[in-house]
């Protein structure tokens, strides 16, 4: 797989393919998998996305802590401005996939577990403007897929690593490009998309309460959604970033690399380290413990 | 180089890639080196395994992985008290392993078919596992590949005799890695194969006079 996102938006562009029929291709290429099990295997990935989704849209799940569920329902049936948009039917799904993970259910590491809502968030929440075809969301998965692959090598994808930028950061990017792939966008829109949605993430902490992948995580991967939308709709609107999308990239493993560890998921920092925050991590974590003896 | 599939996926029950899918593969390493059912599993949390642990459900995942769910098994949520139901004994204790160990690391002493193995394994990122330590020995196995494990004693002519074993009935070999206490005591060997050691060479390096005990390994999914 590519190790820098600028070459491959070039191959792309060379070949006159699409970034995710490039991925696709390419995974074929390594020889590992064929094409069509690496196309089973993203149709596997689909398929619990959806129904992630579909567990976690009715609101009667409660997290191991009990400290989240029930939102991505409020967020479903809010009466607020963007009511019944693309927008709102991502944060819903973005919350709802979350919630299912919180609560011990399966999702799909996308790239990771903490930020598995987003992708399938803002990819779900796209299809409803039109019917789209399983193998266009696959597609689709594919170039965020090659995204997720240069920013693992590249940067990092661990938020004990690089923060929350690494996960919803780059879970964002990821859905970013995958968004324009999706719409039928260019390669090079899929690359401004990411840039333009991962330059609003650069040093975004990770610091859950506990420790626990629920406060803030559950909600960071809503606004990740709301990140990449906000990617996708300046990129497919004609705006270029100036910075090249690898350079942000590696601004983002670069300030992982110098983020103070409080703020790298041991939850010695940030919102974690709030009095509430602390107060409620001691509640529930005392909680948790009576009931496992 | 990274796949994409690497990327997307795995497919896994929340809430976490390290604390839950990693740990449950850990668990699933630990069955693969006891002959039969688990009866009984010490289990040893160590660092943000002991402290986070339970909010994420890594105790659930051990448990699970010890009954052999894999990390997209909903039975994970409900693994203590199908633990129990299955007859198999499980304590749980936070610990403080001495030596350098991953912040994610558990320590697992289980007990089946007669035989005791103590397992020392961390989830090092993105639900991949590393198993640093079996029966005292220091090993670094990752479960990505089929392995051969094996304890003998430590003479001459062992790995000619294991490997050619191996290349008798075509079986390859990846990586392997030999570690000992003391000169002449006892070495645990560790192969890492393309595909898993067929039962034609598993029978003839078990009759290798200085073998003690031997296990192959699925790949840890």
């Amino acid at each position: 797989m590519f190790e820098s996102l600028v070459e491959a938006v070039e191959q792309a562009e060379r070949d006159g393919l699409s970034l995710g029929e490039l991925a696709l291709r390419s995974e074929a290429a390594d020889g590992l998998r064929s094409r069509e099990e690496v196309e089973a295997t993203l149709q596997r990935a689909l398929d619990v996305m959806r129904q992630a989704i579909a567990r976690g849209l009715p609101g009667d799940l409660r997290s191991v802590s009990g400290l989240v569920g029930g939102d991505a329902a409020r967020v479903a049936n809010g009466k607020g401005p963007l009511a019944g948009t693309v927008f709102t039917a991502s944060l819903a799904a973005a919350l709802a996939v979350q919630e299912v993970n919180a609560a011990m259910g399966v999702i799909v590491a996308a790239p990771t577990a903490g930020g598995a809502g987003v992708l399938p968030g803002v990819l779900l929440g796209l299809s409803q403007l039109r019917p789209v075809s399983d193998a266009t969301l696959i597609r689709a998965l594919a170039a965020a897929g090659l995204v997720g692959a240069v920013v693992a090598v590249r940067a990092s994808l661990s938020g004990a690593e690089g923060g929350c930028q690494a996960e919803t950061g780059a879970a964002a990017g990821m859905a970013a490009a995958a968004g324009v792939d999706l719409l039928g966008g260019s390669p090079v829109e899929a690359a401004h998309a990411c840039a333009l949605t991962m330059q609003g993430t650069l040093g975004l902490v990770c610091d859950p309460l506990g420790g626990l992948v629920e406060v803030p995580c559950v909600y960071r991967n809503a606004t990740g959604a709301a990140m990449a939308l906000a990617g996708i709709e300046m990129a497919l609107a004609g705006v270029r970033f100036p910075i090249p999308v690898d350079e942000v990239i590696d601004t983002m493993g670069e300030i992982g690399r110098t983020m103070d560890v409080r703020y790298r998921e041991t939850a010695g920092g940030g919102l974690a380290a709030t009095p509430t925050g602390r107060k409620l991590a001691r509640e529930r974590l005392v909680q948790l413990k009576g009931k496992n003896q | 180089m990274v796949s994409i599939l690497d990327i997307i996926g795995p497919v896994m029950v929340g809430p976490s890639s390290s604390h839950t899918a990693g740990a449950c593969r850990i668990g699933r390493f630990a069955r693969s080196l006891v002959a039969g059912e688990p009866e009984s599993a010490r289990i040893e949390l160590h660092g943000s395994f002991a402290r986070t642990g339970a909010g994420h459900g890594t105790d659930r995942a051990i448990a699970g992985g010890l009954l052999g769910f894999a990390p997209d098994d909903e039975r994970l949520r409900e693994s203590l008290v199908l633990a129990e139901r299955a007859g198999l004994t499980l304590s749980f204790a936070n610990a403080k392993l001495r030596g350098n160990h991953h912040p994610n690391t558990a320590r697992l002493t289980v007990r089946g078919g007669g035989h005791q193995v103590v397992v020392t394994g961390s989830s090092v990122g993105a639900g991949r596992i590393l198993i640093t330590g079996i029966d005292g020995f220091p090993v670094e196995v990752t479960g990505a590949f089929p392995t051969l494990v094996f304890i003998a004693q430590d003479v001459p002519g062992i790995i000619a005799a294991v490997s050619s074993s191996l290349a008798r009935q075509g079986d390859n070999i990846a990586t392997m890695k030999v570690s000992r206490h003391h000169k002449g005591g006892e070495a645990i060997h560790v192969y890492e194969l393309d595909q898993p050691a067929s039962p034609q060479a598993m029978e003839a390096i078990r009759a290798i006079p200085a073998v003690s005990m031997i296990r192959s390994i699925p790949r840890v999914s």
